[in-house]
C-alpha cells in the first residue's frame, strides 16, 4: 500500500481541489479522506505538492518499430512517466505501419513489458498509411485499438476517407483527423504568411487544414461516425468544429501546447525546434484556439510528442523532419502560462488533459477516485526549472521551449499503483 | 573621412541587422574599390595571407566569379566549392562539410544555398564570418548592397527616392534583402507582380506598396528594376504563360514614359530579354545593369576587406 499524506488533490467527481490523503492498494486508489492512518503503508510525505490523475495524451509518436534511433517504446514511455503521463496513445505512423494485427500485438507485448505508462495504441485507416485502401479495421478494433488514423499521412481522396468513416462507423471509434490538403500545404515549411515572406520559406496556408477539416466534418456528418480533429491550428478550424457541434456534428478536437502559446514567430532565426505540422500560426489563430479551448469547442490537449534525431533536426531548415517532442514540457508549460497568469483554472487545464481525452478513447483511465486505477502524478506547483536539453529522457531533444523557465515539478508519477518516476 | 565604423568579424546574413552608417561605410569603401578596379593593374595586398571558402551548393556563374574576383583582387586566398563531384554528393551534410574546410584554416566563408537560413547553419559550426551569396528565397544582401550602391552613385542618396521592382517577388530574394535595405535607407518602395507571384503580407513586412498594375507602379519612378521571369512558374500553376507576363509587367519604352524622365533602370540578372524587360529598355540610356555587374565586384571587395580587418572609407589605397 502506498499512502499520499497531505497533499491537495484533484478529485475528478467533484472537479475541484481539495486538501486529503490517498490510499493506494495494489492498482487501486483505495480511499481519498482527511487524515488517512494505515498500518504497513509507504508513506510519501505531499505537503506543500499536488496530486493529480494521471495525464493521458491522445497523440504521441513512439517511432517503433522501424524508426528506433527516434525514439521507442522504452524511452518513449520513461518520457511520458517523467512528464507525469499514465497513459498515452500512440500513432500508426511505424514501419510497418500499425495496419495490421501482429504489428499491434508487437506493440502492446513490448508496452505491458516496459510498463512505464498505459500504452494504447490508434490503427491505420488505409493498408501502409498509403491512403489507397481500407486497413483492416475490424480485426484491429477487435485487436484492442482505440482510435483510427492515418496521422501525417491525410487520406487525400474524399472517397476513400468516405468509405473508412461509413465502415468504422458501426464502431464506437474516434476517427482521428490530421487534416491537410497536401495541394494546398505543398513543400510548405512555415505558416503562410508574414513569417513566410520574411524567411523566404515556402509557406503552408491555413486552409490547407481548414479545407479538409470542412471534408472531415461533412464526411462525419453523413456517415454518423465519431471525428476527432487532431491538433487544430487555425481560427476558422476552431469556428468550424464550433458551428459542427451546434449542429450535432459527433466532432471532438484537440490542440497541443505549442500551439496554444508559440506563434509562428518563433521560427525567426530557422531554429528547426520549431518546425512542426502543422506549423504554428499567426497571433490571431493562437488566440482563437485559446478562446476555443476555454469556451469547450475544443475538447482536449494532446501533446502530438513527435521525436526525431538530433542529427536529422540540425539539417537545413527545409530538410530537417516535421516535429517536436512534447511529454516532458507538458504541463508545466501550459501550467505556466495558463494558469500562473489567472488566464485558466487549474481545474479546466486538468480536465483537458485527465478525464476528458479518456472519454473520447473510452478508457477507465484519467479520474482521480475512490476504486480508479491508481494512475497519479505528484507536482510541486512553487517549484520552477528551466527546461534542458541534459534532463529530457527522450531519445530526441527537440523542443520549441528549451531555456523557458516553467514553473510545477514533477516528483512523483504512479501508474497502476506503481511508481514510474521519482525525482 | 566621414565614416569610422568597424565591421571586423561580422556576419552577413541578411541587412536587418545592418546599421544606416554601416551600409554607408560599405558604399564609401566600395568606391575607393571601384577606383581600384579601374586602374591598370588591378589588385592590392591588403588581404595577403587570408583564405577565403566560396561554398556554392546551388549553381551560380555571376555572383561566384563576382567574389573571387573580389578576393583575388585583394590579394587573398581563394577555394572553391561546389556540389557537384563534391563529398556533399557522397551524403555529407552541411554540418561535417564546414568542419573539414575549418580544420584546414578558413578565415571567412561565402556561402550560396538553395535553403534559407544555411548561412547561419555554415556560421554556427565554423565559428567563422559568413557572407551571405543568397540563400533560396530569403536573403541576397551583396547583391542588394551593389544595386543600392548603384543607385547611391548616380543619386547621391535612396532618400525620398521611389524605387519600383516588377517581377516574381514571390520567389526573389534580391527583393527580399532589397526591401530590407531600401526602407531602411529612406526609398519609397513599390513592388508589382502579377498576385499569385506576390507573397502573403509583404506590405506588413516590409513597409512597402503592393501595386498589380504595372503603370501605377512605374508612375513617377526614379529607379525601376526587373525581376527575372521563370518559365517554371507556368508548370507550377502560377501564371499562364510568358506572352500574357509580357503583355501585362513587361519593361518597355512606353511604359517607361510613365517614370521619371531621368528614370535608372536596373536588374540583377541574368535577364531574359524580350520576356521582364524589352531591348529597348536594357539598352537604352537609362539602363545601368552592366554598371550593377561592375559595381558587384567593388561592393564585394570592400564587404570582404571591412570584414576581415580593413579599416573603412579611404584609408584602403
Amino acid at each position: 500500500m502506498i499512502l499520499l499524506k497531505n497533499g491537495m488533490v484533484f478529485l475528478s467527481d467533484k472537479k475541484k481541489i481539495e486538501k486529503a490523503d490517498v490510499l493506494i492498494d495494489k492498482k487501486v486508489i483505495k480511499k481519498i479522506a482527511p487524515a488517512i492512518d494505515v498500518k504497513n503503508a509507504e508513506v510519501i510525505d505531499c505537503t506543500g505538492m499536488h496530486i493529480f490523475p494521471g495525464f493521458v495524451d491522445m497523440h504521441c509518436h513512439l517511432r517503433e518499430p522501424g524508426y528506433t534511433y527516434k525514439e521507442d517504446i522504452a524511452s518513449g514511455a520513461e518520457s511520458a512517466a517523467k512528464g507525469g503521463f499514465t497513459s498515452i496513445c500512440c500513432m500508426p505512423n511505424t514501419k510497418p505501419a500499425i495496419d495490421n494485427i501482429s504489428t499491434l500485438n508487437y506493440i502492446m507485448r513490448k508496452a505491458r513489458d516496459v510498463g512505464k505508462t498505459k500504452i494504447f495504441v490508434i490503427g491505420a485507416m488505409s493498408k501502409g498509411i498509403e491512403g489507397k485502401e481500407i486497413a483492416n479495421i475490424a480485426s484491429l478494433i477487435n485487436g484492442g485499438i482505440v482510435g483510427l488514423s492515418d496521422d501525417g499521412n491525410c487520406i487525400q481522396v474524399a472517397k476513400l476517407q468516405l468509405n473508412v468513416m461509413r465502415y468504422a462507423s458501426i464502431y464506437d471509434i474516434p476517427m482521428i483527423c490530421h487534416s491537410e490538403d497536401y495541394s494546398l500545404s505543398g513543400d510548405g515549411q512555415v505558416n503562410y504568411g508574414y513569417m513566410s515572406t520574411k524567411l523566404g520559406l515556402p509557406g503552408i496556408p491555413t486552409l490547407a487544414e481548414e479545407i479538409m477539416v470542412s471534408r472531415d466534418i461533412m464526411l462525419a456528418d453523413v456517415t454518423d461516425s465519431r471525428v476527432h480533429i487532431a491538433h487544430a491550428s487555425t481560427k476558422r478550424t476552431v469556428e468550424l468544429i464550433r458551428q459542427a457541434k451546434k449542429d450535432g456534428i459527433k466532432v471532438t478536437a484537440e490542440v497541443t501546447p505549442h500551439h496554444l502559446i508559440l506563434t509562428e514567430k518563433a521560427c525567426d532565426g530557422f531554429d528547426t525546434n520549431t518546425k512542426m505540422k502543422p506549423p504554428l500560426r499567426s497571433e490571431e489563430d493562437r488566440k482563437a484556439l485559446v478562446e476555443g479551448l476555454l469556451d469547450g469547442t475544443i475538447d482536449v490537449i494532446a501533446t502530438d510528442h513527435a521525436p526525431h534525431s538530433d542529427y536529422e533536426k540540425e539539417l537545413e531548415f527545409m530538410k530537417a523532419p516535421f516535429g517536436v517532442i512534447g511529454f516532458e514540457s507538458a504541463f508545466p508549460v501550459l501550467y505556466t502560462s495558463f494558469v500562473k497568469t489567472g488566464k485558466m483554472k487549474l481545474e479546466y487545464l486538468l480536465e483537458k488533459m485527465t478525464s476528458k481525452p479518456a472519454e473520447i478513447i473510452k478508457k477507465d483511465v484519467g479520474n482521480l477516485n475512490e476504486g480508479a486505477p491508481a494512475d497519479i502524478n505528484i507536482f510541486n506547483l512553487e517549484d520552477s526549472f528551466t527546461f534542458d536539453e541534459s534532463e529530457i529522457l527522450s531519445k530526441s531533444k527537440s523542443s520549441p521551449f528549451l531555456g523557458m523557465k516553467m514553473w510545477g515539478k514533477i516528483h512523483y508519477t504512479i501508474c497502476d499503483g506503481k511508481f514510474t518516476w521519482k525525482i | 573621412m566621414k565614416h569610422t565604423l568597424n565591421l571586423t568579424g561580422r556576419n552577413l546574413f541578411d541587412l536587418d541587422v545592418y546599421s544606416i552608417e554601416e551600409i554607408e561605410t560599405i558604399f564609401e569603401t566600395a568606391k575607393v574599390m571601384k577606383e581600384i578596379n579601374s586602374r591598370e593593374y588591378k589588385k592590392i595586398p591588403t588581404l595577403r595571407g587570408k583564405t577565403v571558402a566560396t561554398l556554392f551548393f546551388e549553381d551560380s556563374t555571376r555572383t561566384r566569379i563576382s567574389f573571387e574576383l573580389a578576393i583575388k583582387r585583394l590579394s587573398a586566398d581563394v577555394v572553391s566549392f561546389t556540389t557537384a563531384g563534391s563529398a556533399m554528393k557522397k551524403g555529407e551534410s552541411i554540418q561535417d562539410t564546414v568542419y573539414t574546410l575549418n580544420a584546414m584554416g578558413i578565415d571567412l566563408y561565402v556561402v550560396r544555398h538553395g535553403c534559407p537560413g544555411v548561412p547561419q547553419l555554415v556560421n554556427k559550426y565554423s565559428n567563422k564570418p559568413v557572407l551571405n551569396a543568397g540563400d533560396g528565397r530569403h536573403a541576397h544582401p551583396t547583391q542588394a548592397l551593389l544595386d543600392m550602391f548603384s543607385i547611391w552613385e548616380k543619386r547621391g542618396s535612396l532618400k525620398g527616392l521611389r524605387i519600383a521592382i516588377i517581377g516574381d517577388i514571390l520567389h526573389s530574394r534580391v527583393v527580399r534583402s532589397n526591401l530590407i535595405g531600401m526602407k531602411k535607407m529612406g526609398a519609397n518602395v513599390v513592388v508589382c507582380a502579377p498576385r499569385t507571384l506576390m507573397p502573403p503580407k509583404i506590405d506588413e513586412v516590409y513597409g512597402v506598396q503592393c501595386e498589380y498594375d504595372l503603370k501605377k507602379a512605374i508612375k513617377d519612378a526614379d529607379v525601376v528594376m526587373g525581376l527575372r521571369m521563370q518559365l517554371e512558374r507556368q508548370t507550377e500553376g502560377l501564371f499562364p504563360g510568358l506572352g500574357e507576363y509580357t503583355s501585362r509587367y513587361g519593361l518597355s519604352n512606353k511604359m517607361l514614359e510613365y517614370a521619371k524622365d531621368d528614370v535608372l533602370v536596373m536588374h540583377p540578372g541574368p535577364m531574359n530579354r524580350g520576356v521582364e524587360i524589352l531591348p529597348e529598355v536594357a539598352d537604352s540610356e537609362h539602363s545601368i545593369i552592366i554598371e550593377q555587374v561592375a559595381n558587384g565586384v567593388a561592393v564585394r571587395m570592400a564587404l570582404l576587406f571591412l570584414i576581415l580587418g580593413g579599416k573603412p572609407g579611404r584609408e584602403v589605397a
